[in-house]
């Protein structure tokens, strides 16, 4: 089964977004960029499937500017076995993302398209969910588990109150949780050997869409600040503290 | 202009999410109705239909229903949105797992974790964990919205607006649901407590977990949730997390034990009224947010500060 992981480049999970001062979005400038934490999970589940004998190829994707090159060398160190990168300096939303990832699904067929459930700089949560429903397939969403049954996959997805189990047909998209695996780390000879693996370079246009955003940013703002309040010296002023405010 | 509500229920009771959903679709404007999408589901929908502001219910009952799966909302809502202008959906994990696929089926973008709508193309939502609010217009004829429950009131009473059924799709659906592990609790649930304790990595073990926030919780009849750490290290079950990729909760009261206070943290729950921070480092960026800071070990002051409430 050859699997498909879809990847984005964000602002590094460490580093603390910067409104820019015009509000026309946040200051990426010279600001450390790396793959999407929950990119990183789904990379490692691919590579333990080959592990395990259940995915034969991993083909890592990456929609965004030609520096998402080095994302999916990270991907490609960590296991992935070749690249596509469909580039842009254009900002993509997911319905445009989702679009390309189908038509790309369409020519290289995977049996699994394997992705985060979220990109830590917009926060949508929606690429795998809409590039299922384009292509007609099974989705299982904020996964902690992923196990093959026959032609079955058997989902564990974090949900409001727990864990719930969906069995897909395949081929069916799948969405990372943080609890589904802890990534590795790529060794440097996978980093030396991940330079010669290849990476198609791609336009939107070569699939055929529009990427015309849907959505124009009015503003970019701060969030509103929270004064610290004060320390207390001990258990009985914190109470009567809460008391006065109302609050017990 | 009419807008559809994707209610989140329990078949047997509403949850109160619908209601908030329902403010916010208010303010968006226009005749708001409600889907209830279960199975044995007419109580939701009688509780649904008490909502004030509701022209009237959809109550869509039948077996694919009383868990349904994204590809079964799919299904059912995609055919009702032609007589809609929006579809304002919950972003619970219900909400989230659904409202995408729809959106991509009517070729429309969403529009995530809504958090104020200022006019009917114009919302507001967090983005970067909350690190920056995002102004956003969408030039898409229909729209296609999740709701930040906590973002948004809770919606009054109202004089009773009728039940209508709709067909439901039989499927099979592409994916099939085959069972749940619900965290079993009396406690208030995490999205609606008016008061939550949460333990972080300090615990140090699950059975400290239990055994220091749990009575406190009891105590003050609050929620317990957790930091990620508190969670990844196995202390506490995943529903418990609150932050940037579990829970956003927003209580009168949140005592924050033991966590450190990491962004990812603070983005689910800077928007409570009172917070109070115990951890035995002072630097810890909990209190940069706290009102009331308490500096020491948790394992002498939790139990001092259980007897004494």
């Amino acid at each position: 089964m050859k699997v498909l992981v879809p990847v984005k480049r964000v602002i590094d999970y460490n580093v603390r977004p910067r409104v820019k001062p015009d509000q026309t979005g946040v200051d990426l400038a010279n600001v450390k960029m790396a793959m999407n934490p929950f990119c990183e999970i789904a990379i490692e589940e691919a590579v333990r499937l080959k592990e395990k004998g259940i995915a034969t190829e991993i083909v890592v994707v990456s929609i965004g500017p030609a520096q998402a090159q080095e994302t999916i060398r990270i991907g490609l160190a960590m296991g992935g076995d070749r690249g596509i990168l469909v580039q842009t300096d254009a900002r993509t939303e997911p319905l445009s993302v989702a679009k390309i990832i189908r038509a790309i699904a369409e020519e290289e067929k995977p049996g699994l398209i394997i992705t985060g459930k979220q990109a830590i700089d917009d926060d949508n949560n929606q690429t795998g969910q809409m590039t299922a429903a384009l292509l007609g397939w099974p989705q299982g969403t904020f996964a902690s588990a992923v196990i093959k049954d026959g032609d079955k996959l058997m989902v564990t997805r974090e949900v409001d109150g727990g864990l719930q189990t969906v069995e897909l047909s395949t081929p069916a998209v799948v969405t990372t949780d943080l609890r589904l695996n802890e990534p590795r780390f790529a060794s440097l000879p996978n980093i030396m050997k991940a330079k010669k693996k290849e990476i198609a370079i791609k336009s939107p246009a070569d699939y055929g869409v529009d990427i015309t955003p849907r959505l124009s940013v009015v503003k970019v703002t701060e969030p509103k600040k929270r004064e610290a309040g004060e320390k207390v010296a001990d258990v009985d002023t914190l109470i009567s503290k809460l008391k006065s405010a109302g609050a017990i | 202009m009419a807008v559809l509500v994707l209610a989140e229920h329990s078949n047997s009771a509403l949850n109160d999410a619908t209601g908030k959903v329902l403010s916010a679709a208010l303010a968006f404007g226009g005749d708001v109705d409600i889907l209830v999408a279960g199975e044995n589901a007419r109580p939701a929908a009688e509780a649904a239909s008490k909502l004030a502001g509701v022209r009237k219910v959809l109550l869509a009952d039948g077996a694919p229903y009383g868990k349904p799966v994204a590809e079964a909302l799919e299904a059912l809502i995609v055919p009702l949105m032609g007589a809609y202008d929006a579809l304002f959906a919950p972003a619970t994990t219900n909400g989230k797992n659904a409202a995408p696929r729809i959106a991509a089926r009517l070729d429309v973008m969403q529009i995530s974790e809504i958090t104020a709508v200022i006019d009917k193309d114009t919302f507001e939502r967090p983005i970067y964990a909350g690190n920056a609010i995002l102004t956003v217009r969408s030039s898409d004829a229909k729209k296609i919205v999740t709701v930040r429950g906590t973002a948004f009131p809770a919606a009054g009473a109202g004089s009773g607006a009728p039940i209508e059924t709709v067909a439901v799709p039989s499927g099979p659906f592409a994916s099939k649901f085959v069972r749940e592990e619900l965290s079993k609790s009396d406690r208030p649930e995490l999205a609606s407590a008016k008061r939550i304790v949460s333990g972080g990595r300090a615990l140090a073990s699950s059975d400290q977990f239990q055994q220091y926030i749990l009575p406190l919780a009891d105590k003050l009849k609050a929620g317990v949730g957790a930091s990620r750490a508190a969670v990844d290290a196995g202390y506490a079950p995943n529903d418990y997390q609150v932050g940037q990729t579990g829970k956003v909760v927003a209580p009168e009261l949140y005592v924050a034990v033991g966590i450190s206070g990491a962004i990812q943290h603070l983005a689910g729950m800077k928007d409570s009224k009172i917070i109070v921070a115990v951890n035995k480092d002072e630097e810890a960026p909990i209190f940069a947010v706290a009102d009331y800071g308490l500096v020491g070990d948790l394992f002498k002051i939790v139990p001092e500060l259980t007897e004494k409430l």
